[in-house]
């Protein structure tokens, strides 16, 4: 892995283009390769060593794409609508690892909302990336359940049911941190996946991300256009990571800071509204608010570095429990003889 | 075979959730302190409180262990079943009765007790709700004096349960004595006695669900996720306890473990699976509907080669069917478990001894094999206890299978995660995280080659469920061997497996005694081993005993053996209720029967 000369390299020493998986297979303009692009940028700027990194997924365009980046980490592509169970296994056998999981809005808002909500009481540090299209691509079109109210199918019919605001359910279950983007803008996409990367605990990055072959057509609210002239950021994102001494120049009370615990923080700068992302209820009601006014709101919705993970929650060791040595986990032959001698009650 | 000291069997008929277990679990130890082979059969239902439950107490100084299906002695204690408990009492059988109880006129060849329960536990306890757990403690203490159970062994046996609540404990020997006082005063001893003798020296008791959790434990578990359900829950709870004792770490006291309650059964093995794929020992529990959840992640598990642990008690089905009954008739949904050419691995564990090894050995065989492993106990095998030698502390370390590190990778300078290098085919792997270039592989349950690359290729599909038949063949000859009893010139051979096992020997023993001598073969996993086989081709006439409908044994021998099927027989038996050896007497003669009137 030489990289070319001309090309610039990270702090170890790779470049982009490292980062790069298999060639995509998904239809030309899919909004889920410009996530795909976002996300290869993200990890070459922070670094990420790919050996440490367990890419996830379920089933569907959305979980086809771990395979188009990051191709030398390890990568398990579930079945429809498991993949969280999938990832609270492997983080509790090596806590370590770094999680980044890709789902979408079939897969985590129906047959998977079940797992999708326990996913996140339980804290389990992972960046779960919803690409969200609103529609069933890889069966040809059919509405999925974060389809808006009146939102129009390609073959015509109108979408009558609630859609299942992924956001609003992470923010009710105590997520702690929750973002919506729109895979159109890399600009604010970037800086909020880099940031995902140091919660500690769950991180839920819903992106709109249109689907150019079944929902990019007029009377759907999920087309490029649609999103595009409805998008509403509430801040611009800045992302200054640990590793980095970097002062974000911007006037005094122009902007929001929110540390992590690893040492980097994320620097908000105010746009319409001073909105804060640590306000729970504001954050439940700027949803609302957005649908009320056919807006997409985008941004970091909310933020609460307050919760354990779960391997602190269960207080593992520190070392992964899937390299701990046989002696450390097989109990002393004493320990069975005094279980034995607790059963032993027969007598002769 | 009519009652004789040392050899009865005692039904106490009870309310659920009123705290018999107590006092139940106190008699069957006394007796088995007392140096009597002795078992238990609870027939509970599936209710928190209030419906009547029963438990069978059968002392045998031969050892046989198997359900009784006649009662010598009967302790009704719940109005609301007397009328019937009574009317089924044979003639020479001894009948405890709660004054004022319902019953019927009996005949005088039976032995009537009538005791004032009620009156007896008054003046020990104040509070009315206190009285219907206590009053149990009450026929504890009669049929001990009765029955000539020590006093002595009845409070070890108390104490044992209870030792760490003083103020129940002196409740309750409260309530023993007053048993016992009442009985020696007003009543006569029963014509058969316990007497002590010298047959459990040494001996455990133990049910099979703590004993499979022991086995996991030493195998050094280190994921376990499950859903609440019976039968199984006992085994999770016994080992999250048990882990929580002896696998904190000395220094630092964080545990080498992690128990997660899942939401659901779909959950609880895709953790597994996520766990065994970056490296724990993974493992889950459950019963009839829980597998039926976990079907597809299993087909994934067989096609993309992850291990995994799945302990299954069953239970009768189909359906919720009935929770608390057990049943042998899940072996050939989970021998399949799953859409497409799947074949899964199964033990069969026949005894507490069983579960414990087979709750080691299930882990060393999934990693080696990389595929599920099922270990199929049932709700009798366990939740009741039984007797058995102390089990062994492992003597060989353990087998993670075949995982490649980064040196490994430096030192050979390639991997293919799906190529089957040793011929065995079963294929290297490496865990996420391995710090090397070439560690990372993508696992997916869709078409893949060798090097873990998607495909559609109609010959890299074929060649790689090829493979994975091979494997197959690889994991027969790593399988358990079964249990073989030759009997000299024998024609007929009976095969059993799993909880089945003890009423064979006491069917065979009475079978061999009225002349008709059989060979015995228990199987003890799937894919059958060679001897099985063997077995099979020996005899005339194999009858394959099970808790079935279906003959689902019978049916997987069959398939393998099908220029043997003429000779499997079955004898089946599936109300719910732990097999007999009467009923695999009956069955036996009446099918040799029929192959007089064949012939």
């Amino acid at each position: 892995m030489t990289p070319p000369t001309s090309a610039p390299v990270n702090r170890i020493g790779l470049t982009a283009s490292d980062y790069k998986g298999s060639k995509s297979t998904l239809c030309p303009g899919c909004g889920h390769d410009a996530i795909t692009a976002s996300i290869i940028q993200a990890a070459f700027e922070l670094g990420l060593e790919q050996h440490r990194v367990a890419k996830l997924s379920g089933i569907g365009c959305s979980s086809k794409t771990p395979a188009y980046f990051l191709g030398r980490s390890h990568s398990f592509n579930a079945v429809h609508g498991r993949m969280p169970s999938i990832a609270t296994g492997v983080h509790v056998a090596n806590r370590e690892l770094i999680l980044l999981g890709v789902s979408g809005d079939g897969d985590s808002a129906s047959i998977g909302l079940g797992q999708y909500c326990h996913l996140i009481r339980r804290n389990v540090p992972v960046v779960y990336i919803i690409e969200n299209n609103g529609v069933y691509g890889l069966t040809k079109g059919q509405f999925s359940a974060t389809a808006d109210v009146g939102s129009k199918a390609k073959a015509g019919q109108v979408n009558d049911y609630m859609p299942i605001d992924l956001c609003a359910v992470a923010i009710e279950l105590g997520c702690g941190f929750v973002a919506r983007s729109f895979s159109g803008d890399p600009k604010q996409l970037r800086p909020i996946l880099k940031a995902a990367f140091s919660h500690r605990g769950t991180a839920v990055l819903d992106v709109i991300s249109p689907c150019v072959t079944f929902n990019n057509h007029e009377g759907s609210t999920k087309s490029y256009l649609n999103v595009k002239e409805h998008d509403a950021p509430l801040h611009e994102i800045s992302f200054v990571p640990h590793f980095e001494n970097i002062e974000v120049d911007y006037a005094p009370g122009e902007t929001r800071e929110v540390s992590l615990h690893d040492g980097s923080r994320i620097v908000l700068k105010k746009l319409e509204e001073d909105y804060d992302p640590t306000d729970r209820t504001r954050a439940i009601g700027m949803i609302h608010q957005g649908r009320a006014e056919n807006r997409f709101m985008t941004g970091i919705l909310y933020l609460d570095q307050g919760k354990e993970p779960l391997d602190r929650e269960l207080n593992l060791v520190d070392e992964p429990l899937a390299s701990l040595p046989l002696e450390r986990v097989r109990p002393p032959k004493a320990a069975l003889e005094e279980v034995m001698a607790g059963l032993k009650i027969g007598k002769g | 075979m009519s009652p004789s000291d040392n050899n009865f069997t005692i039904h106490i008929a009870t309310v659920n959730g009123s705290g018999s277990q107590t006092a139940n679990t106190t008699l069957l130890r006394a007796v088995f302190q007392m140096g009597v082979p002795v078992s238990g059969k609870n027939l509970f239902p599936s209710n928190i409180a209030g419906l009547p439950t029963w438990f069978t107490i059968r002392i045998n100084d031969q050892g046989y262990v198997s359900r009784d299906t006649r009662y010598d002695v009967l302790v009704s204690i719940n109005p609301e079943t007397s009328l019937a408990d009574v009317s089924a009492m044979g003639p020479g059988s001894v009948i405890l009765l709660a004054e004022g109880a319902p019953a019927p006129k009996i005949p005088p060849d039976r032995v009537v007790y009538t005791v004032p329960f009620a009156k007896l536990v008054e003046p020990l306890v104040a509070d009315a709700k206190l009285r219907k757990l206590v009053v149990n403690m009450i026929y504890v203490g009669v049929v001990s004096w009765l029955l000539g159970i020590d006093p002595a062994e009845v409070d070890q046996a108390l104490t044992a349960q209870l030792g760490k609540k003083p103020k129940a404990l002196e409740m309750n020997r409260a309530a023993v004595r007053a048993g016992i006082d009442y009985a020696s005063a007003n009543l006569k001893k029963a014509p058969f006695q316990v007497r002590r003798a010298d047959k459990t020296a040494g001996k455990i008791l133990i049910d099979g669900n703590q004993a499979g959790a022991l086995g996991a434990v030493f195998a050094g578990v280190t994921y376990v996720s499950w859903y609440p359900i019976t039968p199984s829950s006992s085994l999770a709870e016994q080992l999250e306890m048990f882990l929580a004792r002896y696998r904190r770490d000395p220094k630092s006291g964080k545990a080498t473990y992690a128990v997660v309650q899942a939401e659901d059964e779909i959950a609880a093995i895709g953790m597994v699976l996520g766990a065994s794929w970056a490296g724990a020992r993974a493992m889950t529990t459950t019963s009839g509907p829980g597998l039926s959840l976990m079907t597809e992640f299993t087909g994934y598990a067989y096609y993309a080669e992850i291990p995994a642990v799945i302990w299954d008690i069953q239970r009768i089905g189909p359906s919720t069917g009935l929770p608390t009954r057990t049943s042998q008739a899940d072996l050939l949904s989970v021998a399949f478990l799953s859409h497409g050419d799947t074949k899964h691995v199964m033990l069969f564990p026949a005894t507490v001894e069983d579960c414990y090894e087979f709750g080691l050995k299930a882990f060393d065989l999934a990693e080696r094999l990389q595929t599920p492993v099922f270990v199929m106990s049932d709700l009798d095998l366990g939740m009741n206890v039984w007797m058995s030698d102390p089990f062994r502390y492992p003597e060989k370390p353990w087998d993670r299978g075949k995982v490649l590190d980064a040196a490994d990778l430096t030192r050979i300078g390639s991997f293919e995660r799906y190529k089957d290098i040793d011929g065995d085919a079963i294929p290297y792997r490496t865990l996420p995280g391995t710090p090397h270039p070439l560690a990372g592989y993508f696992t997916r349950g869709s078409g893949h080659d060798e090097q873990a690359r998607y495909t559609e290729s109609a010959e890299t599909y074929a060649r790689v469920m090829d493979r994975l038949r091979r494997k197959w063949e690889t994991a027969r000859e790593l399988m358990p061997a079964p249990v073989v009893e030759r009997a000299r010139g024998a024609e007929v051979g009976m095969v059993a497996f799993g909880s089945t096992h003890h009423a064979m020997d006491e069917a065979r023993d009475r079978l061999r005694a009225d002349g008709l001598a059989t060979s015995y073969l228990l199987v003890k996993g799937y894919p059958f081993s060679k001897e099985v086989r063997r077995f099979v081709e020996a005899h005339e006439r194999i009858y394959v005993v099970e808790q079935n409908r279906d003959a689902q044994m019978a049916a997987l021998l069959k398939m393998e053996y099908a220029d043997l099927a003429p000779r499997i027989r079955s004898i089946l038996h599936y109300d719910g209720l732990p097999i007999d050896a009467r009923s695999v007497i009956e069955g036996m003669r009446s099918g040799e029967q029929m192959e007089v009137a064949a012939r």
